[in-house]
């Protein structure tokens, strides 16, 4: 059964249609990729999926159950730059933010929630720098704390939005196998970037999104150029496609 | 005057308003010192600004129909950050210039108002610029009590401040209720600024919210560090300002500031990690910036 399942989504932004009737399923212990140009409504999709944003038709469930913010099991990964890297506070102390809406007002963290928190430190293996300040580290590693934090709800869905910008190729390597085997441990995982060739390689199943889904599948069964020529809206002769019969 | 004459000065019942003064002067920075490290660091020094600005035709309406200060500056001064946070709802401006909007016109308003009341030159000074007479006991209690009602607040809704600081989007994700968090910070900048207006001045409180917390900033990396550092040195401040100002005859508040910017750049000299001194000892131009 799949554990993430959006229905005939359709979003406006702004008084115009940024996502066009999304049919998209993901089943537990599977990595998806979205990929899509710039503006492709990649991120709109994830932040409608968190419920950030309003439908206009449509609906998003997770284990069959309409999402609400801080109801769903839903672990969000954003985009590094929309952190406040500066704030004086330790490694551990952020992924337990993670849990301030499963805590609600005036509670502190118990035990169990320094335990989630511990477990989603070990799983990224930052466990080791849990006391040192976010500041201090490096685009990977926050990037993992990122992650943890998401971990720390124990969530059965992730979502990662571009978790590779800006970041070398061992990193880069690192956080892949990361994600794949967060997913085979029975998340759902979603995941948008820009990297195609990554994505081609370790994703189970492609989604190819500009403004309406283009098409889902295996990266065997995406072979066609034609699919990638309409989603990113490239010429024949384009450097993307050879990257297809490269993978 | 020696530290023993300013002890005699304290204790001497014909100088009373003396040591209401410097109680009310430490009081207000020490809550200044916490809410202002969530100013600090959700870079909303300008909101800060804003608020103490806003806080003035309140003040003036108190004034002219001889009601309470204290009831009049916080109804004008949550009033203005309610509207600047209903306003920049609207994406199609910044928030900083919906604040610069608002608390331009608050103090305008204040002026016409302070204007309808005879020999008004001298309490706008007094406004303005702050004085340590003319305050009445029950004063005491009511910045004594605001102060511990701001604390109390402040240190029941603390992670959920530090989650909508740390990231907006993912705070609402979690279902936080960020607007009206928003608004409660807005309502604690606002009170800590009234409370500290008295002693201080109009135009001067906004070193008492922000000074002391990028003080404590450059001297820690530790959130709780930074909060417990900000209102010691805030209230360290208002002690040595006062003296230094009794002892010299300097209006209180601009000598509270002085203290409070010279602490200030000692830190920045000095801090033994973020220090300018300690980067030059350290044998480098600049101690390299992690990678984003």
């Amino acid at each position: 059964m799949s554990v993430l399942e959006v229905q005939n989504l359709t979003v406006e932004l702004g008084g115009r249609t940024a996502l066009a009737d999304i049919q998209l399923s993901i089943d537990s212990g599977e990595l998806v990729g979205l990929v899509g140009p710039n503006g492709a409504g990649k991120t709109t999709l994830l932040r409608s999926i968190m419920g950030l944003l309003p439908a206009r038709t449509g609906r998003v469930l997770v284990d069959g159950r309409p999402t609400r913010p801080g109801r769903a099991q839903l672990g969000y990964v954003p985009q590094r730059t929309e952190f406040a890297w500066d704030f004086p506070i330790s490694v551990e102390n952020v992924v337990m933010t993670g849990r301030t809406g499963l805590l609600g007002l005036g509670r502190r963290p118990a035990e169990k929630d320094w335990s989630a928190v511990g477990d989603a430190l070990d799983r990224v293996r930052m466990d080791q720098l849990r006391h040192r300040p976010i500041g201090e580290l490096s685009g990977g590693q926050r990037q993992r704390v990122l992650v943890a934090r998401a971990l720390a709800l124990e969530p059965a869905v992730l979502l990662l939005d571009e978790p590779f910008t800006g970041l070398d190729m061992p990193t880069q390597e690192l956080l892949g196998d990361l994600f794949v085997s967060l997913a085979r441990e029975g998340r759902a995982v979603l995941m948008t970037t820009h990297d195609l060739a990554a994505a081609l390689y370790s994703c189970d199943r492609l989604a190819l999104l500009n403004r309406s889904i283009v098409a889902v599948g295996t990266p065997g069964q995406l072979r066609d150029p034609v699919l990638w020529m309409d989603t990113f809206g490239v010429s024949a002769t384009s450097p993307l496609l050879r990257i297809l019969t490269a993978v | 005057m020696s530290l023993t004459d300013f002890l005699t000065d304290l204790f001497n019942p014909d100088l009373a308003f003396l040591p209401k003064a410097l109680l009310i002067a430490v009081m207000s920075s020490i809550v200044c010192g916490v809410i202002g490290s969530y100013v600090v660091l959700r870079g909303m020094a300008f909101i800060g600004d804003a608020v103490a600005h806003a806080v003035f035709p309140g003040l003036a309406v108190a004034f002219v129909v001889s009601g309470n200060l204290i009831v009049g500056g916080t109804i004008a001064g949550v009033l203005t950050a309610v509207l600047v946070a209903v306003f920049s709802q609207n994406r199609r401006l910044k928030e900083d210039s919906i604040i610069g909007v608002f608390f331009v016109a608050a103090f305008a308003l204040g002026i016409v108002i302070i204007s309808q009341a005879p020999g008004y030159a001298g309490s706008l000074q007094q406004f303005l610029f702050g004085s340590i007479t003319g305050i009445p006991d029950e004063d005491l209690y009511v910045v004594g009590g605001t102060g511990i009602l701001i604390l109390g607040t402040a240190f029941a809704l603390h992670k959920e401040f530090v989650a909508i600081t740390l990231d907006r989007e993912m705070a609402r994700a979690m279902g936080l209720r960020v607007f009206w968090l928003d608004i409660v910070l807005y309502v604690l900048v606002t009170l800590a600024v009234v409370i500290s207006v008295q002693t201080i001045g109009n135009i001067l409180v906004l070193a008492l919210l922000i000074t002391p917390a990028a003080t404590a900033r450059l001297l820690t990396d530790r959130l709780g560090a930074m909060m417990a550092t900000a209102p010691a040195i805030g209230g360290a401040s208002a002690l040595i300002g006062l003296y230094i100002s009794w002892s010299w005859d300097l209006p209180v508040g601009g000598t509270i500031v002085l203290v409070l910017t010279a602490i200030f750049l000692l830190a920045w000299t000095l801090a033994p990690r973020h220090g300018v001194l300690g980067r030059i000892l350290r044998r480098g131009p600049r101690t390299p910036e992690p990678a984003q």
